[in-house]
Protein backbone atom coordinates (compact mmCIF):
# COMPACT_ATOMS: atom_id res chain seq x y z
CA UNK A 1 0.00 0.00 0.00
CA UNK A 2 2.87 2.38 0.80
CA UNK A 3 4.46 1.45 -2.51
CA UNK A 4 1.26 2.34 -4.34
CA UNK A 5 0.97 5.60 -2.40
CA UNK A 6 4.54 6.51 -3.37
CA UNK A 7 3.72 5.76 -7.01
CA UNK A 8 0.59 7.92 -6.85
CA UNK A 9 2.55 10.85 -5.43
CA UNK A 10 5.46 10.40 -7.86
CA UNK A 11 3.27 10.00 -10.96
CA UNK A 12 0.99 12.95 -10.27
CA UNK A 13 -1.47 13.88 -12.97
CA UNK A 14 -1.07 12.18 -16.34
CA UNK A 15 -4.07 13.62 -18.16
CA UNK A 16 -3.10 15.56 -21.27
CA UNK A 17 -4.16 19.18 -20.99
CA UNK A 18 -6.20 20.59 -23.81
CA UNK A 19 -4.84 23.93 -25.10
CA UNK A 20 -6.82 26.89 -23.87
CA UNK A 21 -9.32 28.26 -26.34
CA UNK A 22 -9.43 24.97 -28.25
CA UNK A 23 -13.09 24.57 -27.49
CA UNK A 24 -15.02 22.11 -29.60
CA UNK A 25 -17.17 23.15 -32.51
CA UNK A 26 -20.62 22.38 -31.12
CA UNK A 27 -22.52 19.57 -32.78
CA UNK A 28 -25.76 21.25 -33.81
CA UNK A 29 -27.78 18.02 -33.80
CA UNK A 30 -27.10 17.45 -30.09
CA UNK A 31 -30.30 17.58 -28.02
CA UNK A 32 -30.30 20.31 -25.37
CA UNK A 33 -30.67 18.02 -22.31
CA UNK A 34 -27.39 16.30 -23.17
CA UNK A 35 -25.30 19.46 -22.69
CA UNK A 36 -22.82 18.81 -19.89
CA UNK A 37 -23.92 15.25 -19.21
CA UNK A 38 -23.68 12.30 -21.57
CA UNK A 39 -24.04 8.64 -20.66
CA UNK A 40 -22.68 6.32 -23.31
CA UNK A 41 -23.43 2.68 -24.04
CA UNK A 42 -20.97 1.00 -26.33
CA UNK A 43 -22.30 -1.60 -28.77
CA UNK A 44 -19.88 -3.87 -30.58
CA UNK A 45 -21.75 -4.81 -33.75
CA UNK A 46 -18.93 -6.92 -35.18
CA UNK A 47 -15.77 -4.92 -34.67
CA UNK A 48 -12.20 -6.29 -34.68
CA UNK A 49 -11.84 -4.69 -31.18
CA UNK A 50 -9.36 -2.10 -32.39
CA UNK A 51 -11.96 0.64 -31.91
CA UNK A 52 -12.84 -0.79 -28.47
CA UNK A 53 -9.21 -0.53 -27.37
CA UNK A 54 -9.03 3.12 -28.45
CA UNK A 55 -12.44 3.88 -26.97
CA UNK A 56 -11.37 2.41 -23.65
CA UNK A 57 -8.21 4.53 -23.81
CA UNK A 58 -10.36 7.66 -24.24
CA UNK A 59 -11.73 6.98 -20.73
CA UNK A 60 -8.32 6.14 -19.26
CA UNK A 61 -6.16 8.51 -17.23
CA UNK A 62 -4.38 10.08 -20.23
CA UNK A 63 -7.42 11.27 -22.21
CA UNK A 64 -9.98 11.23 -19.37
CA UNK A 65 -13.24 11.82 -21.22
CA UNK A 66 -15.01 11.72 -17.85
CA UNK A 67 -13.86 15.26 -17.02
CA UNK A 68 -16.29 16.53 -19.67
CA UNK A 69 -19.23 14.77 -18.07
CA UNK A 70 -19.17 11.69 -20.29
CA UNK A 71 -19.61 8.35 -18.54
CA UNK A 72 -19.90 4.75 -19.69
CA UNK A 73 -23.01 2.91 -18.52
CA UNK A 74 -24.08 -0.71 -18.42
CA UNK A 75 -27.55 -0.51 -19.91
CA UNK A 76 -29.07 1.16 -22.99
CA UNK A 77 -31.87 2.29 -20.63
CA UNK A 78 -29.34 4.49 -18.82
CA UNK A 79 -27.73 5.74 -22.02
CA UNK A 80 -28.07 8.97 -24.00
CA UNK A 81 -25.85 7.82 -26.82
CA UNK A 82 -24.98 4.49 -28.39
CA UNK A 83 -21.42 4.24 -29.66
CA UNK A 84 -21.48 1.54 -32.32
CA UNK A 85 -18.28 -0.02 -33.65
CA UNK A 86 -17.57 -2.34 -36.54
CA UNK A 87 -19.56 -3.39 -39.57
CA UNK A 88 -22.96 -4.70 -38.48
CA UNK A 89 -22.86 -8.48 -38.79
CA UNK A 90 -25.98 -10.49 -39.53
CA UNK A 91 -26.16 -11.76 -35.98
CA UNK A 92 -25.80 -8.29 -34.45
CA UNK A 93 -28.28 -6.41 -36.67
CA UNK A 94 -31.27 -7.35 -34.51
CA UNK A 95 -29.54 -6.82 -31.11
CA UNK A 96 -28.35 -3.39 -32.33
CA UNK A 97 -31.88 -2.48 -33.39
CA UNK A 98 -33.19 -3.66 -29.99
CA UNK A 99 -30.53 -1.67 -28.12
CA UNK A 100 -31.53 1.42 -30.09
CA UNK A 101 -35.21 0.85 -29.30
CA UNK A 102 -34.40 0.35 -25.59
CA UNK A 103 -32.61 3.70 -25.36
CA UNK A 104 -34.83 6.48 -24.00
CA UNK A 105 -34.99 9.68 -26.02
CA UNK A 106 -33.53 12.14 -26.75
CA UNK A 107 -30.80 9.82 -28.01
CA UNK A 108 -27.86 9.85 -30.39
CA UNK A 109 -26.05 7.17 -32.35
CA UNK A 110 -22.32 7.63 -32.84
CA UNK A 111 -20.65 5.44 -35.46
CA UNK A 112 -17.08 4.85 -34.28
CA UNK A 113 -14.43 3.96 -36.86
CA UNK A 114 -14.28 3.41 -40.59
CA UNK A 115 -16.01 0.01 -40.42
CA UNK A 116 -19.07 1.52 -38.77
CA UNK A 117 -19.25 4.05 -41.60
CA UNK A 118 -18.73 1.89 -44.70
CA UNK A 119 -17.85 -1.64 -43.45
CA UNK A 120 -14.12 -0.99 -44.15
CA UNK A 121 -12.19 -4.07 -45.26
CA UNK A 122 -15.16 -6.24 -44.32
CA UNK A 123 -17.42 -4.73 -47.01
CA UNK A 124 -19.13 -7.43 -49.05
CA UNK A 125 -18.27 -10.18 -46.55
CA UNK A 126 -20.81 -13.00 -46.30
CA UNK A 127 -21.46 -12.30 -42.62
CA UNK A 128 -21.85 -8.53 -42.96
CA UNK A 129 -25.36 -7.05 -43.00
CA UNK A 130 -24.20 -3.51 -43.76
CA UNK A 131 -22.91 -0.35 -42.15
CA UNK A 132 -24.38 1.06 -38.93
CA UNK A 133 -26.43 3.60 -40.89
CA UNK A 134 -28.18 0.72 -42.70
CA UNK A 135 -29.63 -0.48 -39.37
CA UNK A 136 -30.10 2.56 -37.12
CA UNK A 137 -30.02 6.33 -37.86
CA UNK A 138 -26.49 7.66 -37.29
CA UNK A 139 -26.07 11.19 -35.91
CA UNK A 140 -22.30 11.51 -35.69
CA UNK A 141 -19.37 9.69 -37.29
CA UNK A 142 -15.85 9.40 -35.91
CA UNK A 143 -13.41 8.37 -38.65
CA UNK A 144 -10.19 6.40 -38.40
CA UNK A 145 -9.02 2.81 -38.37
CA UNK A 146 -9.01 2.89 -35.44
CA UNK A 147 -9.79 6.52 -34.46
CA UNK A 148 -7.27 8.11 -32.10
CA UNK A 149 -8.52 8.55 -28.50
CA UNK A 150 -8.00 12.31 -28.86
CA UNK A 151 -10.39 12.35 -31.83
CA UNK A 152 -12.96 10.35 -29.85
CA UNK A 153 -12.74 12.78 -26.93
CA UNK A 154 -13.02 15.74 -29.33
CA UNK A 155 -16.19 14.28 -30.89
CA UNK A 156 -17.75 13.61 -27.48
CA UNK A 157 -16.93 17.17 -26.44
CA UNK A 158 -18.86 18.45 -29.45
CA UNK A 159 -22.00 16.87 -27.96
CA UNK A 160 -21.56 17.93 -24.32
CA UNK A 161 -20.30 21.33 -25.43
CA UNK A 162 -17.41 21.86 -22.99
CA UNK B 1 -44.21 17.96 17.85
CA UNK B 2 -43.63 21.69 17.57
CA UNK B 3 -43.68 23.84 14.44
CA UNK B 4 -39.99 24.69 14.79
CA UNK B 5 -39.17 20.99 15.18
CA UNK B 6 -40.95 20.20 11.93
CA UNK B 7 -39.14 23.10 10.26
CA UNK B 8 -35.80 21.65 11.40
CA UNK B 9 -36.72 18.22 10.01
CA UNK B 10 -37.76 19.76 6.68
CA UNK B 11 -34.57 21.82 6.55
CA UNK B 12 -32.57 18.67 7.18
CA UNK B 13 -34.29 16.82 4.31
CA UNK B 14 -33.76 19.73 1.89
CA UNK B 15 -30.10 20.18 2.87
CA UNK B 16 -29.42 16.44 2.60
CA UNK B 17 -31.00 16.23 -0.84
CA UNK B 18 -29.00 19.26 -2.00
CA UNK B 19 -25.74 17.96 -0.58
CA UNK B 20 -25.95 14.23 -1.35
CA UNK B 21 -25.11 14.41 -5.10
CA UNK B 22 -22.31 16.88 -4.34
CA UNK B 23 -20.80 14.46 -1.83
CA UNK B 24 -20.88 11.67 -4.42
CA UNK B 25 -19.27 14.04 -6.96
CA UNK B 26 -16.58 14.82 -4.40
CA UNK B 27 -15.88 11.10 -3.86
CA UNK B 28 -15.56 10.57 -7.63
CA UNK B 29 -13.20 13.55 -7.85
CA UNK B 30 -10.97 12.24 -5.04
CA UNK B 31 -10.78 8.90 -6.78
CA UNK B 32 -10.03 10.52 -10.15
CA UNK B 33 -7.23 12.66 -8.71
CA UNK B 34 -5.60 9.65 -7.05
CA UNK B 35 -5.77 7.79 -10.36
CA UNK B 36 -3.92 10.64 -12.08
CA UNK B 37 -7.02 11.92 -13.86
CA UNK B 38 -8.59 15.38 -13.82
CA UNK B 39 -12.06 14.02 -13.09
CA UNK B 40 -15.53 15.47 -13.55
CA UNK B 41 -16.53 18.58 -11.57
CA UNK B 42 -18.18 18.03 -8.16
CA UNK B 43 -21.56 19.17 -9.48
CA UNK B 44 -21.58 16.48 -12.20
CA UNK B 45 -24.04 14.14 -10.38
CA UNK B 46 -26.51 17.05 -10.21
CA UNK B 47 -26.09 17.65 -13.95
CA UNK B 48 -26.71 13.95 -14.59
CA UNK B 49 -29.88 14.02 -12.47
CA UNK B 50 -31.17 17.13 -14.24
CA UNK B 51 -30.50 15.49 -17.58
CA UNK B 52 -32.32 12.29 -16.52
CA UNK B 53 -35.37 14.28 -15.46
CA UNK B 54 -35.63 15.67 -18.97
CA UNK B 55 -35.41 12.27 -20.61
CA UNK B 56 -38.08 9.87 -21.75
CA UNK B 57 -39.49 7.40 -19.20
CA UNK B 58 -39.42 3.92 -20.68
CA UNK B 59 -41.19 0.99 -19.03
CA UNK B 60 -40.81 -2.52 -20.33
CA UNK B 61 -44.10 -4.19 -21.27
CA UNK B 62 -43.42 -7.10 -18.90
CA UNK B 63 -43.30 -5.08 -15.68
CA UNK B 64 -46.03 -4.66 -13.08
CA UNK B 65 -46.90 -2.03 -10.49
CA UNK B 66 -43.91 -2.80 -8.26
CA UNK B 67 -41.55 -1.55 -10.95
CA UNK B 68 -43.43 1.76 -11.17
CA UNK B 69 -43.69 2.54 -7.45
CA UNK B 70 -40.30 1.20 -6.31
CA UNK B 71 -38.37 4.42 -7.14
CA UNK B 72 -40.99 6.46 -5.24
CA UNK B 73 -40.85 4.19 -2.18
CA UNK B 74 -37.06 4.15 -2.28
CA UNK B 75 -36.75 7.93 -2.53
CA UNK B 76 -39.51 8.64 -0.01
CA UNK B 77 -38.07 6.26 2.60
CA UNK B 78 -34.57 7.66 2.11
CA UNK B 79 -35.84 11.26 2.40
CA UNK B 80 -37.85 10.42 5.53
CA UNK B 81 -34.81 8.83 7.15
CA UNK B 82 -32.80 11.92 6.21
CA UNK B 83 -35.33 13.90 8.25
CA UNK B 84 -35.25 11.54 11.24
CA UNK B 85 -31.53 11.01 11.70
CA UNK B 86 -30.00 13.60 14.05
CA UNK B 87 -27.81 15.58 11.64
CA UNK B 88 -28.45 19.15 12.77
CA UNK B 89 -30.14 19.02 16.15
CA UNK B 90 -30.85 16.43 18.84
CA UNK B 91 -34.30 17.97 19.12
CA UNK B 92 -35.66 17.22 15.66
CA UNK B 93 -39.44 16.81 15.52
CA UNK B 94 -39.47 13.48 13.72
CA UNK B 95 -36.94 12.17 16.17
CA UNK B 96 -39.74 11.63 18.70
CA UNK B 97 -41.53 9.16 16.43
CA UNK B 98 -38.59 7.67 14.62
CA UNK B 99 -35.98 5.83 16.59
CA UNK B 100 -33.28 3.31 15.74
CA UNK B 101 -35.71 0.58 14.69
CA UNK B 102 -37.73 2.91 12.48
CA UNK B 103 -34.58 4.11 10.71
CA UNK B 104 -33.26 0.61 10.05
CA UNK B 105 -36.58 -0.71 8.79
CA UNK B 106 -37.32 2.34 6.65
CA UNK B 107 -33.99 1.79 4.94
CA UNK B 108 -34.80 -1.92 4.58
CA UNK B 109 -38.17 -1.04 3.05
CA UNK B 110 -36.41 0.77 0.21
CA UNK B 111 -33.98 -2.12 -0.25
CA UNK B 112 -36.81 -4.66 -0.44
CA UNK B 113 -38.77 -2.61 -2.98
CA UNK B 114 -35.73 -2.12 -5.18
CA UNK B 115 -35.05 -5.87 -5.08
CA UNK B 116 -38.66 -6.61 -6.02
CA UNK B 117 -38.37 -4.13 -8.88
CA UNK B 118 -35.22 -5.90 -10.03
CA UNK B 119 -37.17 -9.16 -10.16
CA UNK B 120 -40.23 -7.51 -11.73
CA UNK B 121 -38.70 -6.83 -15.13
CA UNK B 122 -37.86 -10.51 -15.46
CA UNK B 123 -34.33 -9.97 -16.78
CA UNK B 124 -31.53 -12.33 -15.81
CA UNK B 125 -29.32 -9.64 -14.31
CA UNK B 126 -32.16 -7.99 -12.39
CA UNK B 127 -32.95 -11.22 -10.58
CA UNK B 128 -29.29 -11.87 -9.92
CA UNK B 129 -28.81 -8.41 -8.44
CA UNK B 130 -31.93 -8.78 -6.29
CA UNK B 131 -30.77 -12.12 -4.91
CA UNK B 132 -27.34 -10.68 -4.09
CA UNK B 133 -28.80 -7.58 -2.48
CA UNK B 134 -31.04 -9.71 -0.25
CA UNK B 135 -28.10 -11.93 0.73
CA UNK B 136 -26.19 -8.87 1.86
CA UNK B 137 -29.18 -7.18 3.49
CA UNK B 138 -29.97 -10.32 5.49
CA UNK B 139 -26.62 -10.04 7.27
CA UNK B 140 -26.12 -6.28 7.17
CA UNK B 141 -29.45 -5.14 8.64
CA UNK B 142 -29.13 -7.15 11.91
CA UNK B 143 -25.60 -5.77 12.23
CA UNK B 144 -26.84 -2.18 12.03
CA UNK B 145 -29.52 -2.93 14.62
CA UNK B 146 -27.16 -4.69 17.03
CA UNK B 147 -24.38 -2.11 16.62
CA UNK B 148 -26.63 0.86 17.39
CA UNK B 149 -28.36 -1.18 20.09
CA UNK B 150 -24.98 -1.47 21.82
CA UNK B 151 -24.95 2.32 22.08
CA UNK B 152 -28.54 2.50 23.23
CA UNK B 153 -27.94 0.08 26.15
CA UNK B 154 -25.88 2.60 28.08
CA UNK B 155 -28.28 5.41 27.23
CA UNK B 156 -31.39 3.43 28.08
CA UNK B 157 -33.20 4.64 24.98
CA UNK B 158 -33.35 3.53 21.36
CA UNK B 159 -34.00 7.12 20.30
CA UNK B 160 -31.14 8.29 18.09
CA UNK B 161 -31.34 11.86 19.37
CA UNK B 162 -31.13 10.61 22.95
CA UNK B 163 -28.07 8.48 22.15
CA UNK B 164 -26.32 11.46 20.57
CA UNK B 165 -27.27 13.72 23.48
CA UNK B 166 -25.95 11.13 25.97
CA UNK B 167 -22.61 10.93 24.15
CA UNK B 168 -22.44 14.74 24.23
CA UNK B 169 -23.11 14.75 27.97
CA UNK B 170 -20.49 12.05 28.67
CA UNK B 171 -17.70 12.50 26.10
CA UNK B 172 -15.67 9.62 27.57
CA UNK B 173 -18.25 7.08 26.33
CA UNK B 174 -17.22 7.87 22.75
CA UNK B 175 -13.92 6.05 23.35
CA UNK B 176 -15.39 3.16 25.35
CA UNK B 177 -14.83 -0.42 24.07
CA UNK B 178 -18.47 -0.92 23.07
CA UNK B 179 -18.51 2.34 21.17
CA UNK B 180 -15.33 1.51 19.24
CA UNK B 181 -16.53 -2.03 18.43
CA UNK B 182 -19.90 -0.72 17.29
CA UNK B 183 -18.14 1.89 15.13
CA UNK B 184 -16.06 -0.78 13.39
CA UNK B 185 -19.16 -2.92 12.79
CA UNK B 186 -21.21 -0.01 11.48
CA UNK B 187 -18.38 1.15 9.21
CA UNK B 188 -18.25 -2.23 7.44
CA UNK B 189 -22.04 -2.30 7.08
CA UNK B 190 -22.05 1.26 5.73
CA UNK B 191 -19.72 0.18 2.94
CA UNK B 192 -21.85 -2.89 2.18
CA UNK B 193 -25.19 -1.07 2.27
CA UNK B 194 -24.07 1.84 0.13
CA UNK B 195 -22.53 -0.45 -2.48
CA UNK B 196 -18.92 0.68 -2.24
CA UNK B 197 -15.71 -1.29 -2.83
CA UNK B 198 -14.89 -4.01 -1.58
CA UNK B 199 -18.51 -5.22 -1.58
CA UNK B 200 -19.84 -3.62 -4.77
CA UNK B 201 -18.33 -1.29 -7.32
CA UNK B 202 -20.46 1.79 -8.07
CA UNK B 203 -18.55 2.51 -11.31
CA UNK B 204 -18.78 -0.97 -12.79
CA UNK B 205 -20.32 -1.77 -16.13
CA UNK B 206 -19.65 -5.50 -15.95
CA UNK B 207 -23.03 -7.10 -15.32
CA UNK B 208 -21.57 -10.22 -13.71
CA UNK B 209 -20.03 -8.32 -10.79
CA UNK B 210 -22.94 -5.98 -10.13
CA UNK B 211 -25.19 -5.84 -7.11
CA UNK B 212 -26.94 -2.45 -6.89
CA UNK B 213 -26.47 -1.60 -10.57
CA UNK B 214 -27.89 -4.96 -11.70
CA UNK B 215 -31.24 -4.19 -10.07
CA UNK B 216 -31.61 -0.81 -11.75
CA UNK B 217 -30.58 -1.82 -15.28
CA UNK B 218 -34.17 -1.48 -16.51
CA UNK B 219 -34.80 2.03 -15.14
CA UNK B 220 -34.62 5.07 -17.38
CA UNK B 221 -35.23 8.82 -17.31
CA UNK B 222 -37.00 10.28 -14.24
CA UNK B 223 -37.29 6.84 -12.59
CA UNK B 224 -33.54 6.39 -12.81
CA UNK B 225 -33.04 9.91 -11.44
CA UNK B 226 -35.12 8.99 -8.37
CA UNK B 227 -33.23 5.73 -7.82
CA UNK B 228 -29.87 7.47 -8.15
CA UNK B 229 -30.83 10.33 -5.86
CA UNK B 230 -32.11 7.81 -3.29
CA UNK B 231 -28.80 5.93 -3.51
CA UNK B 232 -26.92 9.20 -2.91
CA UNK B 233 -29.23 10.01 0.03
CA UNK B 234 -28.68 6.60 1.61
CA UNK B 235 -24.93 7.14 1.40
CA UNK B 236 -25.27 10.45 3.25
CA UNK B 237 -27.63 8.90 5.83
CA UNK B 238 -25.24 6.07 6.62
CA UNK B 239 -22.17 8.31 6.72
CA UNK B 240 -24.10 10.85 8.81
CA UNK B 241 -25.15 8.15 11.29
CA UNK B 242 -21.58 6.96 11.50
CA UNK B 243 -20.33 10.50 12.07
CA UNK B 244 -22.92 11.77 14.53
CA UNK B 245 -23.38 8.64 16.64
CA UNK B 246 -19.70 8.30 17.40
CA UNK B 247 -18.38 11.86 17.00
CA UNK B 248 -21.43 13.98 17.86
CA UNK B 249 -19.59 17.22 18.64
CA UNK B 250 -20.90 20.21 16.72
CA UNK B 251 -24.55 19.07 16.67
CA UNK B 252 -27.04 21.62 18.03
CA UNK B 253 -28.96 20.80 21.20
CA UNK B 254 -31.41 23.65 20.53
CA UNK B 255 -33.33 24.75 17.45
CA UNK B 256 -31.88 28.27 17.25
CA UNK B 257 -30.92 29.24 13.69
CA UNK B 258 -27.35 30.17 14.60
CA UNK B 259 -26.75 26.82 16.34
CA UNK B 260 -28.32 24.99 13.42
CA UNK B 261 -26.03 26.76 10.94
CA UNK B 262 -23.00 25.79 13.03
CA UNK B 263 -24.30 22.21 13.23
CA UNK B 264 -24.75 22.09 9.46
CA UNK B 265 -21.16 23.23 8.96
CA UNK B 266 -19.92 20.65 11.49
CA UNK B 267 -21.81 17.76 9.91
CA UNK B 268 -20.65 18.87 6.45
CA UNK B 269 -17.01 18.75 7.57
CA UNK B 270 -17.53 15.30 9.12
CA UNK B 271 -19.25 13.96 5.99
CA UNK B 272 -16.58 15.31 3.66
CA UNK B 273 -13.81 13.83 5.82
CA UNK B 274 -15.50 10.41 5.99
CA UNK B 275 -16.40 10.34 2.28
CA UNK B 276 -12.90 11.42 1.20
CA UNK B 277 -11.38 8.70 3.41
CA UNK B 278 -13.62 6.02 1.89
CA UNK B 279 -12.89 7.23 -1.66
CA UNK B 280 -9.14 7.23 -0.98
CA UNK B 281 -9.18 3.74 0.55
CA UNK B 282 -11.14 2.45 -2.45
CA UNK B 283 -8.21 3.29 -4.72
CA UNK B 284 -5.98 0.92 -2.78
CA UNK B 285 -8.21 -2.13 -2.49
CA UNK B 286 -9.90 -4.47 -4.94
CA UNK B 287 -13.44 -5.75 -4.80
CA UNK B 288 -13.65 -9.05 -2.90
CA UNK B 289 -15.17 -12.11 -4.47
CA UNK B 290 -18.92 -12.22 -3.96
CA UNK B 291 -18.73 -15.45 -1.95
CA UNK B 292 -16.38 -13.78 0.52
CA UNK B 293 -18.72 -10.84 1.17
CA UNK B 294 -20.76 -12.84 3.74
CA UNK B 295 -17.49 -13.55 5.60
CA UNK B 296 -16.75 -9.84 5.78
CA UNK B 297 -20.28 -9.07 6.96
CA UNK B 298 -20.29 -11.95 9.44
CA UNK B 299 -17.11 -10.51 10.93
CA UNK B 300 -18.83 -7.13 11.31
CA UNK B 301 -21.81 -8.86 12.95
CA UNK B 302 -19.47 -10.48 15.45
CA UNK B 303 -17.98 -7.06 16.21
CA UNK B 304 -21.48 -5.68 16.76
CA UNK B 305 -22.35 -8.61 19.00
CA UNK B 306 -19.19 -8.08 21.02
CA UNK B 307 -20.13 -4.42 21.32
CA UNK B 308 -23.49 -5.34 22.86
CA UNK B 309 -21.83 -7.86 25.19
CA UNK B 310 -19.28 -5.26 26.24
CA UNK B 311 -21.97 -2.67 26.87
CA UNK B 312 -23.70 -5.06 29.31
CA UNK B 313 -20.60 -6.31 31.12
CA UNK B 314 -18.48 -3.17 31.18
CA UNK B 315 -21.24 -0.70 31.94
Amino acid sequence: MLKLLRKIVRTGRVTETIPHGAGPQPFLGAPDPLRGSLQVRQVDAGSCNGCEAEFAAAFGPVYDAERFGVRLVASPRHADALVVTGPVTRNMAEPLMKAWEATPGPKLVIALGDCARDCGVFAGGYGVAGSVADVVPVDLEILGCPPAPADIVAALRRIVGS
Amino acid sequence: MSATGIAVAMLQVVLTIAAAPLLVGMMRLVRARLEGRVGAPIRQPWRDLRKLLRKERMVSANTGWVFSIAPLVLLASAALVAGIVPFLSTRSALDQVGDLFAVVYLLLLGTVFLSLAGLDAGTAFGGMGASREMTIAAIAEPTVLVAIFALSVSTGSSNLGAIVAATLAHPSTAASPESLLAFAALAVVTIAETGRIPVDNPATHLELTMIHEAMILEYSGPDLAMVELAAHLRLVVFLGLLANLFVPWGIATTVQPLHLAAAAAAVAIKLVALAATIAAIEVFIAKVRLFRVPELLAASFVLAFLAVTASFFLA
